[in-house]
């Protein structure tokens, strides 16, 4: 059995040896590419932490089988920033005081790149918070995230961001 | 997690003898499927993987009226049709009152029809459970068991079926399309389930091999779109199982039901269609008396399974409002909480 994909991550073509077909996007993103702002939290698609773009949506990639995705277009935290310009929906976050620990925040910033991509929100806070249920922890940060959001949303005009279209 | 055999199917008919072979089990998205192999609740050989297979992603509006949704189309791609969300609100509803954002991306058509039980002792290898092990007991009988059945269940099995978009579906006689060894057939989405009796682990009428390739709604389906809903009660608003959801679903002229279709999820080892309540709202003015009358039919061979009573009468409850808000038309958008009874929705109608 071939295990060999070829994936694109955060735009740089990658072909991959898989040693296991076991092996889910999260731990080859953080085990076999070192990129490791991806977390693993519950690991069973209920905590969000794991949040990636594939093909311009986000989905939890602790529930995403590395060989069923050959082909698919990765965008992961590491590939969000332009060079040493922030991406608009982290630079809100800062501006928002919308961080939360290290642990769940890069998963709620790509969570919140999806949902801006998505164009479902608009500005109703309380779409925003449904959109952002996924991402189940929040801590203290939650209304500075809402208002990170709105803030990027409205920068965004057409909902285009550099990596998601 | 068992190592397993990996094969992706380059047609449907490579597909299905593959998955034919004892020990195989097709992955669509995983999002179910993953989750219960991290847990050693399924412990399969072989996964066929059917992301690849062409043309199962498409939503096809036909001449006749009636939509064909193919198996592999994207849980929210399918609530986010424009097309789609206006002739079966109630339906696009339950689709985003389901899981999260990031999960619904992933999610596939054929994976949430064939998404298997929350019993918690399903999902735990150390348990008794006669649907992942026949034979072996029902440790949920004398367990926690507040979420479980009040209707068609049996001394060897009491979990419930956790779709929310099951539930309007079979409200609105969807259509099962089905490939198998012996070719293809139809199988109406009601009949498609099995109640648990003797063998609870046989949950559905798939045979090995069998694929879900579509769903269909028959064109009847669109008229009820002026006066449908979906609601869900959950122990948060959102991101959460239902512990008893409800479809409504009517049609209005002059003043009068002239059609009714609904249906209860969490409540049974399948989406609960109710004809009884139906044939009492028939030719009756749309008013609080009758809603009452028709979800104590929905209920009335209900029965606790354990720890939920209180299911059968929040079951009722949920129906009544779902038929209340039914009759005052559907929002004109997906509240901003789907499916939820304490979403405010702007009183905007359908049919104004
Ligand atoms: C945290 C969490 C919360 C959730 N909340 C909800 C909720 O509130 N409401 C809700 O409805 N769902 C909920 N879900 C379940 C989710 O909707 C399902 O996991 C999803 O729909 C399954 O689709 P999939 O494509 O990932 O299927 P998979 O996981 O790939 O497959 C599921 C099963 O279906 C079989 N299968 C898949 N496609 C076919 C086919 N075409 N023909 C025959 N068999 C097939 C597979 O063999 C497997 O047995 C939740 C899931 C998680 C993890
Ligand atoms: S209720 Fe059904 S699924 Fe749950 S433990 Fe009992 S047999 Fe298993
Ligand atoms: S680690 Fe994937 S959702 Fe929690
Ligand atoms: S644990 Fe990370 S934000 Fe709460």
């Amino acid at each position: 059995m071939n295990l060999s994909i070829s994936l694109t991550v955060n735009g740089q073509q990658r072909v991959i040896e898989l040693d296991d077909p076991r092996t889910t996007l999260l731990d080859l993103l953080r085990e076999r590419l070192d990129l490791t702002g991806t977390k693993k939290g519950c690991d069973r698609g209920q905590c969000g932490a794991c949040t990636i773009l594939a093909d311009g949506k986000r989905i939890n990639s602790c529930l995403a089988l590395a060989l069923s995705y050959d082909g698919a277009d990765l965008v992961t935290i590491e590939g969000v920033a332009n060079g040493d310009t922030l991406h608009p929906v982290q630079a809100a976050f800062i501006a928002h005081d919308g961080f939360q620990c290290g642990f769940c925040t890069p998963g709620q910033i790509m969570s919140a790149i999806g949902l801006i991509a998505e164009g479902q929100a608009g500005d109703d806070p309380e779409r925003i918070r449904e959109g952002l249920s996924g991402n189940l922890c929040r801590c203290g940060a939650y209304n500075g995230i809402v208002e990170a959001v709105l803030e990027a949303q409205a920068h965004s005009t057409g909902a285009k961001t550099r990596d998601a279209a | 997690m068992k190592s397993f055999d990996y094969v992706r199917a380059a047609s449907l008919d490579q597909a299905v003898a593959a998955a034919a072979e004892p020990g195989s089990v097709y992955l669509a998205a995983g999002t179910n499927l993953l989750d219960l192999m991290k847990a050693g609740a399924a412990r399969p050989d072989r996964l066929v993987d059917i992301t690849h297979l062409p043309e199962l992603d498409r939503i096809e509006h036909l001449s006749d009226g009636s939509v064909r949704i193919g198996a592999l189309v994207r849980n929210s791609t399918l609530a986010y049709d424009r097309d789609f969300a206006g002739a079966y609100p109630a339906v696009a509803e339950a689709l985003l009152s389901g899981a999260s954002a990031q999960l619904r991306n992933a999610a596939t058509v054929g994976g949430n029809l064939m998404q298997r039980t929350r019993c918690a002792y399903f999902y735990d290898p150390a348990s008794a459970c006669n649907k992942r092990m026949p034979g072996s007991g029902c440790d949920a009988r004398a367990g926690e068991n507040r979420l479980h059945a009040v209707l068609g269940w049996s001394e060897a099995c009491i979990a419930t079926h956790p779709s929310d978009f099951c539930v309007p579906l079979v409200a609105l006689d969807a259509v099962v399309e089905v490939t198998g060894r012996s070719g293809k057939r139809e199988i109406a989405l009601e009949a498609f389930y099995r109640l648990p009796g003797e063998a609870p682990d046989r949950e559905n009428e798939l045979e090995p091999g069998d694929l879900i390739t579509a769903v269909r709604l028959p064109a009847e389906a669109r008229s009820f779109a002026a006066h449908a809903r979906y609601l869900k009660l959950r122990e948060r608003t959102s991101y959460a199982f239902a512990i008893v959801s409800a479809a409504a679903a009517l049609r209005l002229e002059d003043g009068a039901i002239r059609q009714a279709r609904l249906a209860l999820g969490g409540v049974a080892a399948k989406p609960w269609r109710t004809r009884a309540a139906e044939a009492i709202l028939i030719g009756a003015k749309p008013r609080a008396e009758i809603f009452q009358k028709a979800a104590h039919a929905a209920l009335a061979e209900a029965k606790p399974s354990g720890d939920n009573r209180f299911k059968i009468d929040l079951a009722r409850k949920i129906l009544v409002r779902a038929l209340a808000e039914a009759a005052s038309g559907t929002p004109s958008r997906v509240p901003a909480l789907p499916g939820s009874p304490f979403s405010s929705v702007p009183g905007a109608l359908h049919d104004a």
